[in-house]
């Protein structure tokens, strides 16, 4: 993607977030809290960062891929589940990405 | 009379409006430097910033590693400040998606600043259009929960300024510092930032996996469910739309319980 198709796509995604924000605080409330409205909304993180996480750590552009990223993130969810501090799991996932990478030539 | 007067004070104090301006008033008369309820959610607000500003670093590393400038990085970081929506965007570019599916992925992760908005309205009753356009761009996960964890709403009122001056502050310093740490990398060092992309997102979605969060069963069920249906649909879709695509697995949640739908 080109510089300018790059601004581009900062600038619109940027603004489009803030619009989102901003409906928050001036529409109506009854439009939002509708019960199927805050069911789909407060369960889309769930789906869409699951489903980045997988396709960061498991794939290159249509294959599926087994590399250090998937054993990072392995040691990630380790390190996660066992309270690390964030900058921890980060460079825990970052070491483990690294290793496999020197090992494997 | 004296009991009138006492009425209408502990109608607003019920209504938590006068309660920051009463205990200021009540610190100078005792020369107390300020009210310890003050005190602590400042240091919320500031703690807070500090442990999300390691996000900062980590995005605006991945923002480089997808090649995004820093200036792109930081303006991105400007303008959407929405930390999720941000990873989801360059995450999309990174795995070769288009800019639509990269849109697309961010605005989902936005609508959650929405129901957000309206939980915050009578918190903070902005009033005016200005005043609610600077408001709206304050509007993430962090000063939300800072808001409503506030025992009142001069408090809530504070805590979304604290919280959102102190986020905003280290979440572009930090984005910025990241690109331009990031640009100047090897490939060993590379292969190390292309895991801690991954694990990022797994820090972000963490929490809601955690059985502390309301449905935790159903979240995971829906995590899970968009895992598979995006490592499912990826040999077959062009990249970044299986990201979209996996919006499908939230039909997992099924329908609020009848206790919810009257909130």
């Amino acid at each position: 993607m080109s510089g300018g198709a790059l601004w581009a796509v900062v600038v619109i995604g940027g603004v489009g977030c803030y619009l989102l924000k901003l409906a928050g605080l001036s529409v109506p409330a009854a439009w939002v809290q509708r019960p199927w409205v805050t069911r789909v909304v407060e369960f889309v993180p769930a789906a869409l960062l699951s489903a980045l996480v997988a396709v960061q750590a498991a794939t290159t552009g249509n294959r599926l891929v087994l590399d250090g990223r998937l054993v990072g993130l392995a040691v990630a969810a380790v390190a996660l589940a066992l309270r690390a501090p964030f900058i921890v799991v980060l460079i825990l996932a970052g070491v483990a990405g690294a290793l496999v990478r020197v090992l494997a030539g | 009379m004296v009991r009138g007067s006492e009425w209408v004070k502990c109608a607003a104090l019920r209504r938590g409006a006068a309660v920051t301006e009463a205990s200021e008033g009540l610190s100078r008369v005792g020369r107390v430097p300020s009210s310890p309820a003050r005190t602590t959610t400042l240091r919320n607000a500031v703690g807070l910033g500090v442990a999300v500003g390691l996000y900062g670093t980590a995005f605006g590393a991945a923002a480089a590693s997808v090649g995004l400038s820093a200036l792109q990085a930081l303006t991105l970081s400007l303008l959407m400040f929405t930390g999720a929506s941000q990873f989801a965007l360059i995450g999309v570019l990174g795995a070769g998606g288009s800019a639509l599916a990269a849109l697309g992925s961010a605005w989902l992760l936005g609508t959650r600043n929405t129901v957000y908005g309206v939980r915050l309205v009578p918190l903070l009753s902005p009033k005016g259009a200005l005043r609610r356009m600077a408001t709206a761009h304050w509007v993430i996960d962090e000063t939300t929960a800072l808001a409503v964890a506030a025992s009142d709403r001069g408090l809530a009122r504070l805590a979304f300024l604290a919280g959102g001056a102190a986020l905003f502050t280290l979440w572009n310093v930090t984005t910025f510092a990241g690109a331009l740490g990031a640009a100047a990398l090897g490939p060993t060092a590379r292969a190390a930032l292309d895991a801690v992309v991954p694990a990022a997102f797994l820090g972000l979605l963490w929490p809601r996996l955690r059985p502390a969060f309301p449905e935790a069963a159903r979240q995971r069920l829906v995590a899970l469910g968009g895992a598979g249906v995006a490592l499912a649909l990826t040999p077959v879709l062009p990249p970044g739309v299986q990201v979209i695509s996996a919006v499908l697995a939230v039909g997992l949640a099924g329908r609020p319980r009848a206790s919810e739908v009257t909130e």
